[in-house]
């Protein structure tokens, strides 16, 4: 069967509110509306103003009131119109949620998920289009997952809906309409992914891809292009963030001896940053042929004018130049 | 006020009402009830003079930051509320802990940062929590509770009528979010009160106004420092803070406004805080000697419950003595717990920054200082 991003996470969210009465869904035009996104379409209809709960525009308020609703035992899913939002709230998101599990000593967990769009969007100019990964995942106390396809989508928005730990769930306006063939398993209601376990989307001996969210489809594309060359390049869709499946990367690795890293956020901190220092705080580091590179998003805030704005982010074809140049084919 | 046998009728101090009509004007109380409220104000003073003392001499740490003369609301309010409520506060908790039913073996201990302290040494002043009360913390952002407050009315509200709650309808529990003058600013709490209002969600906003946020002012502060007819809709009373039965009666006619369906209300509770904001501040470049030295003498509300039961003849003055006494050697044998207990091993360190979960990999990961310290493996 085919799927698209937007379906299977409606369909996630729509078997965890049918399975648990304790799930409930709250966010800025998620009833009456159907969605920003349209991802909450139906849902309203099914599930009614309880539970399917439209809020005012007041990030630090619903985030805070998700927070307390989870403390006492509920399972709230709090959308965020776009990630860009959530900084309005990510007090408690860090200091509320993250938190709670350790400074009450194992009393207080927060069964919660952040979810909504991440990620350069197409137009919107720059504080509507940015990927928060690095930032959320380098708080401990939270899961943070970002979903590539269909399956991704709908197995790991089901784990995270059932983790008792605060996730952060990443999600790609510009995928939403995706469309992928996805095997029988993938629609039952009880398919749900593992957390922290990374996927490879096709195998490779030369050179490892690391990415995550839309960027797959970009290393994928990489990936093609390379084998047309004589290259052939492992694609690594990390699915998680935190925690990072480093055993998967460095199984990659050991096979290849290379290693590119994507992700459209910014350079500084990144999460090619940290796979580079687990690399070379690990055995991994003994089985590259070649220093690590990044390939990333320019280091600007994301400008308006088309031509500069995908300027500002990076393609396929920067993909396989890191790559080549990683296998000393080009300088 | 006057006497009948053990029982005891007064007048509340007066009130100021934003909204609401027939709250309470007078009060009915007896012998047993003003002994208990005067044991637990005793004890709850007692621990916060010990722990002045112990900052003092550096067994406790960081950032700590005092109830005294503020009690009589902690007590007045438990006396209103059941353990089924939910309670979240801001960073002056010490207090809420006892109140909720904590011993203060368990708070002293985890100022001193001891693994029998009520968050194992892991949270520290301003982090205490009893979950099995209901007792949400403890947190040290100031605002931040308001919100998570409200979430906790939130779930109240949807535990009760099964996720379909209609506005208007009644709810079992209520919750309660404490802050005080200086958090009354905060943009999220007008966030918080506008969903409150528009869910009717069972909640009681306890404003404790000591009058100033550190060392700013109310009026340097807040354009409208009447609190209780600032929040628009809101309905809101403002009492004497340092009255345990004003607290306990306007907390009981909330508490009942909450579970009868008629959503949010605020009670401001008009006291003072005789410590500056916490132990860095002396309290007194922005305030007087004599500010504090005259709110002690003319309101303090140990010596105002004490008053009372004197008066009324329901014990002598060697009596209450004696309760003092008790509080004294109570308080001094916590302290000798908290001192004599260990302090967390250094496993605790690693635990609970997640709960476990089958279907995570590599979750148990936590890196240390360095690549080869932690507990698990980079590798999972």
């Amino acid at each position: 069967p085919q799927l698209t991003v937007r379906d299977a996470l409606n369909a996630a969210l729509d078997e965890e509110l049918e399975r648990d009465p304790k799930v409930f869904l709250m966010g800025e035009e998620v009833g009456a509306y159907q969605g920003a996104y349209k991802v909450s379409r139906g849902l309203f209809q099914k599930y009614g103003a309880g539970r399917v709960v439209d809020t005012p525009i007041s990030e630090a308020g619903f985030a805070g009131i998700g927070v307390g609703a989870a403390m006492q035992g509920l399972r709230p899913v709090i959308e965020f119109m776009t990630f860009n939002f959530s900084l309005q709230a990510i007090d408690h998101v860090i200091n509320s949620a993250a938190k709670a599990l350790y400074m009450s000593a194992g009393q207080i967990n927060v069964p919660i998920v952040f979810r909504g769009p991440n990620g350069c969007a197409s137009g919107v100019g720059a504080q509507h289009s940015q990927c928060l990964a690095s930032w959320y995942a380098h708080c401990p106390g939270l899961h943070v997952i970002a979903p590539y396809d269909a399956e991704d989508a709908k197995g790991l928005l089901k784990a995270s809906i059932r983790d008792d730990n605060p996730v952060v769930f990443l999600e790609n306006e510009l995928m939403y309409g995706a469309n992928f063939d996805v095997s029988a398993a993938v629609m039952e209601k009880d398919f749900v992914l593992p957390i922290g376990q990374a996927k490879i989307m096709r195998p490779g001996t030369n050179v490892t891809i690391v990415t995550f969210s839309r960027m797959v489809a970009h290393a994928l594309q990489a990936a093609e292009e390379l084998e047309a060359q004589g290259i052939s390049a492992e694609v690594i869709n990390l699915r998680t963030i935190r925690p990072l499946d480093m055993k998967t990367i460095a199984e990659s690795v050991k096979k290849t001896n290379h290693i590119v890293t994507v992700e459209e956020g910014w350079p500084a901190y990144g999460i090619g940053s940290e796979i580079a220092a687990c690399i070379m705080e690990s055995e991994v580091f003994d089985m590259l042929d070649a220093p690590l590179e990044r390939v990333t998003g320019v280091d600007v805030p994301m400008p308006y004018a088309k031509n500069i704005e995908t300027a500002a982010q990076l393609a396929p074809h920067n993909i396989v130049n890191a790559c080549k140049r990683v296998c000393y084919r080009n300088k | 006020f006057v006497v009948d046998g053990e029982n005891l009728t007064a007048d509340l101090p007066p009130i100021k009402t934003h909204l609401v009509d027939g709250v309470p004007t007078s009060t009915k109380t007896n012998k047993t009830e003003l002994l208990e409220y005067y044991r637990t104000l005793l004890l709850m003073r007692r621990v916060e003079i010990v722990s002045d003392l112990l900052y003092k001499s550096q067994v406790i740490r960081g950032f700590c930051h005092l109830y005294d003369g503020q009690e009589a609301i902690c007590v007045g309010m438990e006396a209103a509320i059941t353990k089924d409520d939910s309670i979240i506060t801001a960073y002056r908790d010490h207090c809420t802990q006892i109140g909720r039913g904590d011993t203060a073996e368990r708070v002293l201990a985890e100022l001193c940062g001891r693994f029998t302290g009520c968050s194992k040494g892991k949270g520290g002043s301003m982090h205490m929590y009893l979950r099995s009360a209901n007792f949400f913390g403890g947190n040290g952002i100031v605002g931040a509770q308001i919100p998570v407050g409200t979430g906790l009315a939130f779930a109240h509200k949807y535990n009760t009528n099964g996720g379909n709650s209609t506005p208007g309808s009644p709810s079992s529990q209520v919750a309660i979010s404490m802050f005080g003058d200086g958090a009354s600013n905060q943009g999220q709490l007008f966030e918080a009160m506008n969903m409150a209002q528009l869910w009717k969600l069972p909640i009681i906003y306890v404003l404790e106004n000591n009058q100033y946020g550190m060392g700013t002012s109310k009026g340097r502060a807040a354009s409208n420092p009447d609190f209780y007819q600032r929040y628009d809709n809101i309905p809101g009373i403002k009492t004497d803070g340092m009255d345990v039965h004003a607290v306990r009666d306007i907390m009981s006619f909330a508490a009942n406004w909450c579970r009868t369906g008629n959503g949010p209300i605020l009670v401001e509770c008009d006291t003072y805080r005789y410590h500056g904001h916490s132990m860095s501040d002396p309290g007194l470049t922005y305030r007087s000697r004599d500010e504090v030295s005259d709110v002690r003498k003319s309101r303090d509300p140990i010596d105002k419950l004490k008053r009372v039961i004197l008066d009324a003849g329901f014990a002598a003055a060697e009596d209450l003595k004696v309760m003092e006494k008790e509080a004294r050697v109570q308080v001094d044998k916590a302290v000798e717990f908290a001192k004599n207990s260990a302090e967390p091993p250094l496993d605790q360190l690693y635990a609970d920054v997640m709960v476990p979960n089958p279907n995570v990999v590599n979750g148990s990961y936590v890196r240390g200082a360095e690549v080869n310290s932690g507990i698990g493996s980079m590798m999972g």
